[in-house]
C-alpha cells in the first residue's frame, strides 16, 4: 500500500501523517503544482493552514492542481483521508458533504478527545467495530461541522463521545464520508495517535483499515 | 468597474462571532443592539462585472453557508 500525502503551502501536518502512513505501508509527498499523483493507492490531504487558509478555510487548496487528480482518484473510488484542513478542503471541493465553520466557542481548541466509530464500513474504519471508542487528539478553531440539509445516516462515520464535542458539530459528527464510503474527512488528528509514547495509539486504526484488502461480500 | 461582494453567514446559521459582539456593544454603554451577523467585504476591480455572480459561486463564497450580495 502506498499513501500519497498532499503538501500545500502552509500545510502543517504532513509529516506526521507521512510518518503514520509509514507505519502500515509506503508513504511519499504529493506536491500540491504537480497534478501526477505518481501511482499511490490512497490520498491524504493532510492538516494545516492550506494557502494560509485566506478567504476561507480549504477554499483555495481546493484548486490546486494536484486536487483536480485527487478528485478524479475519488471519485474512480480511491480512498482519500482528509484530516482536520484536508476535511474542510475536502468539503470546499464537494467530495463530502457539509462544511466547517467556526467553534462555537470562538476558541482554538487542542485536547484529546473520544470519537466513537458510528459506521466501520468505510476505506478507512473498516479495522474498527461499530461502537469502538478511540482516544484522539482535536486542534481546531474552524471545527463545527454544519450540513444544510439532513445526512444519510451511513455517511456520519465517526462521532464525538458524548459530553465530549470540542466545536458545537452538528450532532457530535466528528468524521464524515462521501456516499460510497472511499472518501472520509475528520477533525481529530489520527496521525498524531499512533504511539503510545504520545498518549494513544488508536489513531493507527484508520491507516491500517484502508491497509488492509476490504471484506469481500459473500 | 469597482464592484463590492458583501458576504453574510445564511440566516438561520449560528454566528458567534455575531454573538460576541453583541455582549461587548451593551457592556460598552451601547443599548438596544439585536442581531448581530458578522460577514465580510471583498472589494474587486473587474473587467466583466457579468461574472461577478459566477466568481462569487465558485471561490467567493461557499454557498452552503454564506449568502452574497454584489454592490
Amino acid at each position: 500500500m502506498r499513501f500519497g500525502v498532499v503538501r500545500f503551502p502552509g500545510s502543517c501536518d504532513e509529516r506526521d501523517a507521512l510518518l503514520a502512513a509509514d507505519r502500515v505501508g509506503e508513504a511519499d509527498f504529493l506536491w500540491h503544482a504537480d497534478p501526477d499523483l505518481h501511482g499511490v493507492d490512497a490520498v491524504i490531504v493532510p492538516g494545516g493552514f492550506s494557502y494560509g487558509d485566506y478567504l476561507r478555510v480549504g477554499a483555495i487548496a481546493r484548486f490546486a492542481p494536484v486536487m483536480a487528480s485527487v478528485l478524479a482518484f475519488a471519485r474512480d473510488g480511491g480512498p482519500v483521508l482528509g484530516i482536520c484542513n484536508g476535511f474542510q478542503v475536502l468539503c470546499e471541493a464537494g467530495l463530502l458533504p457539509g462544511a466547517l465553520l467556526p467553534n462555537t466557542s470562538l476558541r482554538f481548541v487542542c485536547r484529546q478527545v473520544e470519537v466513537e466509530v458510528v459506521n466501520p464500513d468505510t476505506a478507512f474504519t473498516r479495522a474498527c467495530a461499530r461502537g469502538d471508542r478511540l482516544s484522539i487528539p482535536v486542534k481546531h478553531t474552524t471545527g463545527r461541522f454544519y450540513s444544510p440539509g439532513p445526512l444519510d445516516e451511513r455517511q456520519v462515520v465517526l462521532r464525538y463521545a458524548p459530553g465530549q464535542n470540542p466545536n458545537g458539530s452538528q450532532d457530535d459528527i466528528a468524521g464524515v464520508s462521501n456516499a460510497a464510503g472511499n472518501v472520509l474527512g475528520l477533525m481529530p488528528h489520527p496521525e498524531h495517535a499512533v504511539d503510545p509514547l504520545t498518549g494513544s495509539a488508536d489513531g493507527l486504526k484508520l491507516f491500517e483499515s484502508v491497509a488492509i484488502e476490504p471484506a469481500v461480500p459473500a | 468597474m469597482k464592484a463590492l461582494v458583501l458576504i453574510r453567514p445564511k440566516a438561520g446559521i449560528l454566528d458567534p462571532q455575531g454573538q460576541a459582539v453583541e455582549r461587548a456593544l451593551p457592556a460598552l454603554g451601547f443599548e438596544g443592539v439585536r442581531d448581530v451577523r458578522v460577514g465580510r467585504l471583498v472589494e474587486l476591480e473587474v473587467d466583466e462585472p457579468d461574472r461577478l455572480p459566477e466568481m462569487c459561486e465558485t471561490l467567493l463564497t461557499n454557498p452552503l453557508i454564506e449568502d452574497y450580495e454584489i454592490r
